[in-house]
C-alpha cells in the first residue's frame, strides 16, 4: 500500500476529497455572505437558514411536485432568492439607517424564526434525499462517488461565474462601486435600492443553491444551516470581510485544511478553522484577501 | 430672456437638526455657466447636494427644465439631466479608469463619445487600465468630470474642481470648462478661487451663512474686488 507521511494514500485522498466537498459548501456560502456584507454591510445571520431553505425546497419539490434534482437546482435558488428579495424589501431595508448591529440582530432573529418554523413542521431529525447520480469512478487510489465529484465541479463553476459577473460585467461594476459609495452611484442614475435588493437575493440564492447541492449528501434537517454557519463566518473572516475572491479561495482552502487535519491529527479537525481564524485576526485583521481599512 | 433651465427658490436644507441653508435662490439659463463663491462652511456644497437630491432634508422649490425636482428620487435626478461632480471626486478604487468612466449610465443623447473624451483628456486614455485611485489629483478631477460628460447630462454641478491642484492643472481644467461652454453645456460651479472662475463664469453668486447675498455678472467683477476680498477673506 502506498504511503505518504505514513498515511495510506487512499485515506489521504479520501479526506482531501471530503475537504474539497466541504470546501465547496464553505466557498458558496461565504461567497453569498461576502456579497451581502460588501454592499449592504449586513452580517447575514439568516444565511444558514437560507441554506437550509434551499435543501427543504428541493425536498418538497420532489415530494409534492415530483420535480427532479436538476430542475430543483435551478428552481430552488430562485425561490430562496425571491424570499430573500421580499425579506430585504419589506424588512431589512428599514434598518440601513441604523447601526449595523441592528441588521445582525434582525437576521439572527429571522434565522431562529425560520429554523423554528421548519422544526415545528418537520421535526428536528434529518430526512434523506435520493442521490441524483448513482455510482462512482475508481481512480485507482480511491473510489470517487460521481455526485460528490459533480458537487465540487458545479460549485466551482458557480463561484467562478459569480466572480466573473462581479469583476467583469457592468452590473458587477455597479456593485463594486456601490460598495464604496452608494450615494454617488445613485446620483449617477443607478437604482441603488433595487441593486441592494438584487444583491441580497443573489446572496440568499447562493445559500439556497448550496442547500440544494447539500440535500443528497447530508440529511435535510432544520438545523443543517446553524451547524454550518459558524464555520462559514470563520471562512469569511479569514478571507477578508466582503472580499469575493477571498471568500472563494479561503472556502476551498479551509475545507482542504480541515480534511487533511482529520488525517494527520483528527482531534484538532473541529477546531482547526477557528484556530486559523484567531491567528489571522491577530496577524492580519482585514483577512488574507481583505483591504486594510 | 429665455426661461431658466434650473431655478431654485427659497431652498432650505438641514444636516440632522442643523439648519444649513436658509432660503437659497438662484437661476441658471441654458448654456450659462454660473459660479457660487463663498468661504468654507457657507453652504456652497450643501446647495449642490440639495439640488442634486443627495441631501433629502430640504424644503423650497427646485425646478429643472420645467420639472419640479423636490419629490424626484436621487437615481431619477441624473436621468432628468443633472450631473454632479463632487468635491472629493468620488473615484472608485476597485474600478479601473475606464470602468470609472463608463460607470454612469447614459441619460440622453448628445453626451461626449469615449473618443472625444480621450481626445480631451489624453492622460486618461494612457492610464485607462490603471485603478482609478492611482491617478494624480488632477487626473482624478478630469476623470470625475469626464464620466459625467459622457452621460448626456444637460447641466453639470461642479464642486470646487480646482481644490488642492497645481496651477498647471487648474489651467487645464479651465481650458476644459471653456470647451464645455463652447459646446453649450450649462454649469453650476462652486469655487473659492474667483480668479479662476472669472475666466469661465458668466455670472456670480456670493454665498454667506446659507443664503445668496449678492449676484452680479462677470463684467462687474473688477468693480467688486474689494467686496470679494472682504467676503472671501483672500
Amino acid at each position: 500500500m502506498t504511503m505518504i507521511f505514513g498515511i495510506p494514500v487512499q485515506a489521504l485522498m479520501g479526506q482531501l476529497l471530503l475537504g474539497l466537498i466541504n470546501g465547496s459548501f464553505y466557498a458558496l456560502l461565504s461567497l453569498g455572505l461576502a456579497i451581502i456584507f460588501g454592499l449592504l454591510r449586513v452580517i447575514n445571520f439568516a444565511h444558514g437558514a437560507q441554506y437550509m431553505l434551499g435543501a427543504f425546497v428541493t425536498l418538497l419539490l420532489l415530494n409534492h411536485g415530483g420535480i427532479s434534482f436538476w430542475f430543483a437546482l435551478v428552481l430552488a435558488p430562485l425561490i430562496v432568492g425571491l424570499v430573500g428579495a421580499v425579506i430585504e424589501r419589506t424588512m431589512l431595508s428599514r434598518l440601513y439607517k441604523l447601526d449595523h448591529l441592528y441588521g445582525l440582530l434582525f437576521t439572527f432573529g429571522l434565522a431562529l424564526a425560520i429554523e423554528g418554523t421548519f422544526r415545528y413542521l418537520y421535526g428536528a431529525s434529518g430526512m434523506p434525499y435520493p442521490q441524483p447520480v448513482q455510482g462512482g469512478v475508481n481512480l485507482g487510489f480511491m473510489f470517487l462517488p460521481k455526485y460528490r465529484g459533480a458537487v465540487v465541479i458545479i460549485s466551482l463553476a458557480a463561484c467562478i461565474g459569480v466572480w466573473f459577473m462581479i469583476e467583469k460585467t457592468k452590473l458587477g461594476a455597479y456593485l463594486r462601486a456601490a460598495t464604496e459609495n452608494p450615494t454617488l452611484v445613485q446620483s449617477f442614475g443607478v437604482n441603488v435600492p433595487l441593486l441592494l435588493t438584487l444583491t441580497y437575493a443573489l446572496g440568499a440564492g447562493l445559500a439556497g443553491f448550496a442547500g440544494v447541492l447539500a440535500a443528497p449528501i447530508y440529511q435535510v434537517s432544520p438545523l443543517m444551516g446553524s451547524n454550518l454557519i459558524i464555520i462559514v463566518f470563520a471562512v469569511v473572516v479569514v478571507g477578508g470581510m466582503g472580499s469575493i475572491l477571498g471568500a472563494i479561495v479561503t472556502g476551498y482552502m479551509l475545507g482542504v485544511v480541515e480534511g487533511l487535519t482529520k488525517v494527520f491529527y483528527p482531534e484538532a479537525s473541529n477546531i482547526v478553522i477557528f484556530v486559523i481564524m484567531a491567528i489571522v485576526l491577530i496577524l492580519r485583521p482585514a483577512g488574507l484577501f481583505g483591504k486594510d481599512a | 430672456m429665455s426661461a431658466p433651465l434650473l431655478k431654485v427658490e427659497n431652498l432650505q436644507a438641514w444636516y440632522g437638526e442643523s439648519h444649513v441653508l436658509h432660503g437659497v435662490d438662484l437661476t441658471v439659463t441654458e448654456g450659462e455657466m454660473i459660479c457660487i463663491l463663498g468661504r468654507n462652511g457657507m453652504g456652497k456644497t450643501t446647495t449642490l447636494r440639495s439640488i442634486m437630491g443627495i441631501l433629502r432634508k430640504r424644503t423650497g422649490r427646485i425646478e429643472f427644465a420645467g420639472r419640479d425636482m423636490m419629490a424626484v428620487p436621487l437615481h431619477h435626478t441624473a436621468r432628468a439631466g443633472l450631473g454632479f461632480v463632487p468635491e472629493e471626486r468620488g473615484i472608485f478604487a476597485s474600478l479601473s479608469v475606464e470602468e470609472n468612466l463608463m460607470l454612469p449610465p447614459k441619460v440622453a443623447e448628445g453626451g461626449m463619445s469615449v473618443e472625444e473624451i480621450y481626445a480631451l483628456f489624453p492622460n486618461l486614455h494612457e492610464r485607462r487600465t490603471s485603478p482609478g485611485t492611482k491617478l494624480s489629483g488632477g487626473e482624478q478631477q478630469m476623470l470625475a468630470m469626464a464620466r459625467i460628460l459622457r452621460t448626456g447630462a444637460r447641466c453639470l454641478l461642479l464642486d470646487e474642481p480646482t481644490e488642492g491642484l497645481a496651477p498647471v492643472i487648474i489651467q487645464a481644467i479651465g481650458a476644459v470648462l471653456q470647451k464645455l461652454k463652447s459646446r453649450g453645456m450649462t454649469v453650476v460651479l462652486v469655487e473659492q478661487n474667483f480668479r479662476f472662475a472669472a475666466k469661465v463664469a458668466d455670472r456670480f453668486y456670493l454665498m454667506d451663512h446659507g443664503r445668496m447675498t449678492a449676484e452680479f455678472p462677470v463684467a462687474e467683477l473688477t468693480s467688486r474686488m474689494d467686496m470679494l476680498h472682504r467676503e472671501l477673506g483672500v
